[in-house]
């Protein structure tokens, strides 16, 4: 056990040296080169096929705000809506926290109509990257039923989970766009999730939706797809 | 260990000053006259300074430079409008371009281009033909760049490059056919 957590100290000096537990916005450390790399995608690459005939799409990005993924889809002629979910999660602890005080009713309610207050049937795509493994099982779970709402029917999702289930801490990673299919993935910082998800479980949670396809990656990631 | 103490305390390397500041070398610092905190962006620009409050609404035929409170309506088609860090908009913007470094609440709408710098906070609907941002804005709303129409054949949509910047545009249309990576990696529903 000691030697477990003694790796992964020195695992996450490798990866994630400077910019460990901070939420994002807060650390001006540029990250060493070690903790940014690009790699193929087969999710993105997936998204991007889904996408890719035609133009003029309304796409809904839960990711940081950044000008590779704008510029490229952007490029194709599509709307790309953006959610600052993350700087939502750091500016209001509380209505994030799994143990929260709040009444539910109105964490629910504040958390849709600043995130997913949009007509049913909007979005021809929504790229999710890990925002829902750091919800609460609340707002998860209301997350997952409103996107099925406003997503079109054949929509296409992009998602991302930590496959490593025993780690106690997973990196949250800022994920850029380089290409149709390859992610440039930088850590951000180091966060408990606030669970831990098997295939079965993702299944599961997509079980509204059409299909659920999954990809898993070198660095222990799982990219799943979601089909409206 | 002492040598690294050493290195600590040694003298940090210095890069020479700028031609401008040569000519002042033989002055102290401290005799120099204190410059007002104008931004640069500022200059040359009707400025609303940061203890001013305006409701209403603004057209402009100048650029405009607002570190202070506006509430209401700005149009200023043919100029730019920089809202520096301690400016708070809420308001819709209609301008050649804007520059964002403090808050705004309201939609843009620019001819040219938006830039989002780093500290910006901008909940709203952008419409512009070009985006430039800076990693850590704040930004909640939708994106639409509105393209000049040359020359763009419709049957076949090729990556034109949206901002300033342009990047990782070029192999959009180079997708592979997909393939599950590993064995665990199947398809479910299949």
């Amino acid at each position: 056990m000691v030697m477990d957590r003694i790796k992964r100290l020195l695992r996450r000096d490798e990866t994630a040296p400077a910019a460990a537990n901070v939420f994002p916005g807060e650390s001006h450390e540029k990250p060493s080169a070690a903790a940014v790399w690009e790699r193929h995608s087969h999710g993105l690459a997936e998204f991007s096929g889904a996408l890719e005939p035609r133009t003029g799409l309304n796409l809904l990005d839960f990711g940081e705000l950044l000008q590779a993924n704008v510029t490229y889809l952007t490029s194709f002629g599509h709307k790309l809506y953006s959610v600052a979910l993350w700087r939502d999660m750091a500016a209001n602890p509380s209505l994030y926290s799994e143990d929260s005080e709040e009444q539910n009713e109105a964490r629910l309610k504040l958390f849709l109509n600043s995130n997913l207050n949009y007509p049913n049937d909007h979005f021809d795509g929504v790229l999710l990257w890990d925002a829902l493994e750091f919800l609460p099982s609340l707002l998860m779970k209301a997350a997952v039923e409103r996107l099925h709402r406003v997503m079109k029917p054949g929509g296409c999702m992009l998602a991302v989970f930590h496959a490593e289930e025993k780690a106690s801490e997973v990196p949250v990673y800022s994920y850029r766009i380089a290409s149709a299919d390859t992610l440039q993935l930088e850590i951000k910082f180091l966060r408990r999730p606030a669970r831990h998800f098997n295939n079965r479980a993702i299944e599961k949670m997509f079980q509204q939706f059409h299909s659920v396809k999954f990809f898993l990656t070198r660095d222990n990631l799982r990219e799943v797809i979601v089909r409206r | 260990m002492w040598k690294r103490r050493e290195e600590d305390y040694s003298p940090k390397s210095v890069s020479p000053p700028a031609p401008a500041e040569r000519a002042r070398e033989g002055i102290p610092m401290q005799t120099l006259p204190a410059r007002a905190a104008e931004p640069e962006a500022a200059r040359g620009s009707a400025l609303i300074g940061k203890s001013v409050v305006i409701k209403g609404q603004i057209y402009s035929r100048e650029d405009m430079y607002i570190d202070g409170e506006l509430e209401g309506t700005l149009e200023s088609p043919e100029h730019r409008v920089t809202v520096g860090p301690n400016g708070k908009v809420r308001a819709s913007i209609k301008a050649r371009e804007v520059v964002i470094s403090g808050a705004i609440q309201g939609n843009i709408e620019t001819s040219d281009k938006i830039d989002i710098r780093k500290d910006a906070k901008l909940v709203g609907d952008i419409r512009t033909a070009r985006i430039v941002i800076e990693d850590g804005a704040y930004f909640k709303g939708s994106i639409d760049i509105q393209r000049p129409e040359v020359g763009r054949a419709p049957s076949a949509p090729k990556p034109q490059p949206a901002a300033a910047t342009p990047a990782q545009t070029a192999t959009a249309t180079s997708a592979p056919q997909q393939q599950p990576l590993t064995p665990g990696a199947a398809d479910p529903k299949r």
